[in-house]
């Protein structure tokens, strides 16, 4: 049989990659306007109120905008790396949408359809090979550009977070350790039926966050674009649109991020902690409805505490930055994984 | 021939292609993302045979830590075409012979094994539960003796870097 394949499946996850990628891409566009709003409310501003009511319409103006500016490509750069960057930057912002599980399951045509682009046995495993990957379109962009003060934001933003991973990977050995899992699908089932995983890992769940300030390169650790010492940073020679993938991406890597946290610590989908939600009668398109709701419910509270962040903490210096990484943040995960192993052994025996 | 066998042909394709162009580019940048690119199709070979531990370890540790070491390096040194000194003809040849003989070799050796030494798509060896089975109860000794050394090249690495001070 020459390529037997299930069209239906296959037309399925097209529709469900499609709707994901859209869906972060707007999410990403809204959190930009949502920052905006934020600071605005945190320095007692109005914030962006001309496009639109309210100006909801600030985002559409400003990736137009974007779009219209004249597309600069320095003559002394490597072009098609010089390109490559910020594509690059915006991929991997995405591809880690597709272990997400975003509900339980929807009945459409008489078919069961997980909301879950693919449920792959080692998901934990692949947010890091994405967040890892992260680092290329970063460095390429930044060295393309030919300019020490890109090439200087480059390596300020690899190295750190290269120092933040190992932190972030020692907190995710303790959760796994508790759930016994990598698949993040069975993670959010275990958290539905039981405990959510913040309250076995509160610390674990710390250091994760912090780590995730640090992998998104957002304040207080946005060295990597220190406009008072790097001109801009690792996008100094970027313009127009190619400008917008790497800003737009920051925003993409915060919600994925956010999604992440939601899915991994407070249980997902899951809509309260403690209460079986299943033993509502509800139909399954109701169910994950509900469900899709209490996950976005977590993400933007997420999203807001990473704005509330940005807009209170001042930017760290960078050897403060890399102590707090390898100094404070490694040596406790360490302690939160061996005291979380041990513990598990007293429990077993 | 189905999907799979389709797929591996042209990851394969892609493979060797760029592995081709590592070698072959002039700028060490160039060749560090060609080798990047050997890697995704090396995870994509694993994947197939539905290996996804060690695919995605693969991406991890090399694609993701060591080649942006690598790549950290060759930027930090602007290391260019025209830096690059001339290899000596001799060395050159003396690579091509020791490389030539090495696929040799290899080729020998791969032409006598059974026909069907992986299963594609359906195995299950590459799956996470089986080979921590695997490790930690066949492999044990080996899996920590190998730990301990990755161990000692972290201290001497440590130690290297300590002792101007």
């Amino acid at each position: 049989m020459l390529l037997a394949i299930d069209w239906l499946f296959i037309l399925e996850k097209f529709a469900l990659i499609l709707i994901v990628v859209m869906g972060s891409l707007v999410i990403a566009m809204y959190a930009t306007y949502a920052e905006r709003k934020v600071a605005a409310i945190l320095q007692d501003r109005r914030g962006p109120n001309r496009a639109g009511p309210f100006g909801l319409l600030q985002p559409v103006a400003d990736g137009l905008k974007l779009f219209f500016k004249e597309e600069i490509i320095p003559d002394f750069s490597s072009k098609f790396l010089f390109i490559l960057g910020p594509a690059l930057a915006m991929l991997t912002a995405i591809m880690t949408g597709a272990i997400i599980p975003w509900g339980d399951k929807v009945q459409l045509f008489g078919r069961d359809i997980p909301l879950q682009i693919a449920d792959i046995d080692v998901g934990v495993l692949y947010v890091f090979a994405v967040v890892s990957l992260g680092v290329y379109g970063i460095m390429i962009g930044s060295w393309a550009s030919n300019n020490k003060y890109s090439l200087m934001g480059g390596m300020r933003a690899a190295s750190q977070i290269i120092s933040y991973e190992l932190a972030m990977g020692i907190t995710m050995i303790a959760l796994i350790l508790v759930t016994g899992n990598l698949s993040i699908k069975e993670m959010v089932l275990q958290q539905q039926h039981g405990w959510w995983n913040i309250f076995y890992q509160p610390f674990g769940f710390l250091i994760f966050l912090i780590c995730a300030f640090a992998e998104c390169n957002r304040t207080p650790f946005d060295l990597a674009e220190a406009e008072s010492e790097l001109v801009g940073g690792y996008h100094t020679e970027y313009s127009s649109m190619k400008l917008g993938f790497y800003l737009f991406a920051e925003y993409i890597n915060m919600f994925v991020s956010s999604v992440i946290m939601s899915s991994l610590y407070f249980g997902g989908y899951d809509l309260l902690p403690f209460v079986d939600e299943s033993k509502w009668g509800l139909s399954a398109n109701w169910m994950a409805l509900i469900g899709i709701a209490a996950l976005m419910a977590k993400v933007v509270f997420f999203l807001f505490f990473f704005m509330w962040v940005r807009w209170t903490i001042p930017r760290f210096r960078y050897d403060q930055l890399m102590n707090l990484g390898w100094r404070v943040l490694i040596p406790l995960a360490l302690i939160n994984m061996l005291v979380t192993g041990g513990v598990i052994l007293y429990l077993h025996k | 021939m189905g999907i799979t066998t389709i797929v591996f042909f042209i990851l394969s394709a892609i493979a060797v292609m760029s592995a081709i162009m590592m070698v072959v580019s002039k700028s060490p940048v160039h060749s560090v993302l060609w080798l990047i690119a050997v890697f995704f199709t090396i995870s994509g070979h694993y994947i197939l045979m539905n290996a996804q531990f060690l695919a995605i370890v693969n991406i991890i540790v090399y694609a993701g830590a060591i080649m942006v070491l690598f790549l950290f390096v060759v930027m930090l040194m602007n290391l260019n075409v025209e830096s690059e000194p001339m290899k000596n003809y001799r060395i050159q040849l003396a690579g091509v012979v020791a490389g030539g003989s090495l696929m040799l070799v290899l080729l020998s050796a791969l032409m006598k094994t059974d026909k069907l030494m992986v299963q594609l798509k359906d195995g299950d060896v590459g799956l996470i539960r089986q080979l921590g089975r695997v490790l930690f109860n066949d492999y044990l000794i080996p899996f920590e003796l190998s730990s301990v050394l990755f161990l000692s090249a972290m201290i001497g690495a440590v130690v290297i870097s300590k002792r101007d001070k």
